[in-house]
């Protein structure tokens, strides 16, 4: 077959080979991967946006969702089964196909990038050589469904957001992708697996690179943020301008979509940053290295939520941005220090000063 | 199953690619490239070339066709179809797409492939050496003269935009 190492846990693998034919096992085995990701998907999603609901109570010296089971932590799959539960619908005269079409875009987008993350040794879907460049891909595709999605809508909000969406998208993508170049320059490989094992022996990259790895932490984080349409940077859905910007028109599961994956992408912003900066699920000081039952994959949770709870402090700090201060941040500020960072990241490297 | 998913691959290319050029409705049609191109990218992800897969991806699922998508957005409403074009220019069209399918199948099928020997995984250090080596087989002049024409677009680029401002 097409050479996938699906390394999630042996043990299945193994005991699905002895009780079945060959073909048989592997499509089982393909159909089970699909189900883990679709439920760590799905469950990722619900409890960030429970997450974000409380984290914004307590920022605003309020209980947050506190009504549905204790602490409100059923709240969110509540609104889920509402969700599930509404028609959709669509206003007159618009493109149906592309209405339609829109979300899947978006959610098929990071989903595919969920794929490649090293979860723990044994968790992960899909150890390609070229992972962190697979992911730049791939993240690039989602933007199509939110112009899309607003240009079908037949609103002019929508399209407005549409249009906010894309320009801000290209620019930032500038931004994060050159700070994943710095980082690149360090390990020397695109693949995710050998960027951990990288930081095994040498410590984390945030201390190996030092400075520039320092500069190129902050440029990725305030450039995901606007990758993911989050506050400061919510041009896009600016409630108090454009309605709900680019989904304004949808309703039910179809907007239900949207939000999900724009709660996934955030986990991936902060997947990619673990991944590249922090040494992924590797334990700080290597604290539980030798003890061999100790799930890896807690500490890369750990870590995500360290990263999830700053984006969320962001969120509910910062006031949002006019267009040009966007875009003046991005072309006039971040861009030249990234490239400057670039050089200075090279530099460093050539004349051996990493620690 | 390499040979199902290939001919899956091959199918949605090729109904995509017809519904792409006769689509009324321009953003579909540029939706329906897209689908081709993707499709394009999963044979390359498939023959285990996944740097080319994932080039294909971001340059033209991300770059291109997301700024075809920002000129419909600019031009056109959600309303508004292509007309028909009139039968005579059709056919006219219809006969050269004939041809040049006719020449590349023949190209096909009459040139000798051979099955490619170990199938190796290309990193993507090779293609880096590769690009900047100055030994037989290497690619540093092209590398060159893409990097100047590239920079000479950026400055007209740059230039068209600024427009009368320069000059003040």
């Amino acid at each position: 077959m097409m050479n996938i190492p699906l390394s999630i846990t042996t043990t299945i693998h193994d005991w699905l080979f002895s009780i079945m034919p060959e073909g048989a096992a592997t499509i089982t085995e393909w159909v089970l991967i699909a189900v883990a990701y679709l439920a760590l998907f799905a469950v990722a999603g619900l409890y960030l946006v429970l997450l974000e609901r409380k984290v914004a109570a307590w920022f605003q010296f309020r209980l947050g969702p506190n009504r549905v089971g204790p602490w409100g932590i059923f709240q969110t799959i509540a609104d889920a089964l509402k969700l599930v539960s509404k028609e959709i619908y669509s206003n007159q005269k618009v493109d149906k196909f592309l209405f339609n079409l829109a979300p899947y875009f978006v959610i098929v987008a990071s989903l595919m990038a969920m794929a490649v993350f090293p979860f723990s040794k044994q968790f992960q879907g899909f150890d390609i050589n070229i992972g962190v460049f697979f992911l730049f891909a791939v993240s690039s595709i989602g933007v199509i469904g939110l112009l899309v999605g607003g240009w079908a809508s037949n609103n002019k909000y929508s399209l407005i957001g549409a249009m906010r969406s894309g320009l801000q998208t290209i620019s930032y993508e500038l931004s994060v992708g050159l700070s994943i170049l710095t980082m690149v320059l360090l390990t020397g490989t695109l693949q995710l697996s050998e960027i951990i094992e990288v930081q095994r022996t040498g410590g984390w990259l945030i201390f190996q690179g030092h400075i520039p790895a320092v500069i190129a932490f902050m440029i990725f984080m305030i450039a995901g943020t606007a990758e993911t349409n989050r506050a400061p940077f919510d041009l896009v859905e600016a409630e108090s301008e454009l309605g709900a910007g680019f989904h304004t028109e949808y309703s039910g599961m179809q907007f239900a979509y949207f939000f999900l994956a724009e709660f996934i992408n955030m986990f991936i912003i902060a997947s990619i940053a673990v991944v590249l900066f922090f040494g992924g699920w590797l334990s700080p000081f290597g604290i539980t290295e030798g003890i061999t039952w100790f799930p890896e994959v807690l500490w890369f949770v750990i870590k995500v939520f360290m990263i999830i709870l700053l984006m969320m402090w962001f969120r509910w700090t910062f006031p949002r941005l006019r267009v040009d201060q966007l875009l003046t941040l991005e072309w006039k500020y971040l861009l030249p220090i990234n490239m400057v960072n670039l050089v200075l990241m090279a530099v460093i490297i050539w004349l051996n000063f990493t620690l | 199953m390499e040979r199902i998913v290939f001919y899956i691959l091959a199918l949605i290319i090729i109904i995509f690619a017809v519904a792409s050029v006769s689509s009324r409705k321009i953003l579909r049609a540029v939706i329906y490239l897209l689908f081709v191109l993707i499709g394009i990218s999963g044979i390359y992800f498939m023959i285990d070339y996944s740097f080319l897969g994932a080039i294909q991806l971001a340059v033209y699922g991300g770059g291109v066709i997301v700024l075809f998508i920002f000129s419909v957005l600019l031009v056109h409403h959600v309303e508004l179809e292509l007309e028909v074009t009139p039968l005579r220019k059709k056919l006219i069209a219809g006969a050269v797409v004939l041809t040049g399918l006719g020449i590349s199948l023949w190209a096909i099928l009459t040139f000798p492939f051979q099955t490619a020997g170990t199938d190796r995984t290309i990193e993507v250090s090779d293609i880096g050496h590769r690009l900047l080596s100055v030994d037989a087989g290497g690619f540093i002049l092209p590398f060159e003269v893409i990097s100047v024409l590239l920079f000479a677009v950026m400055i007209g680029a740059i230039v068209i935009a600024k427009g009368k401002k320069l000059n003040k």
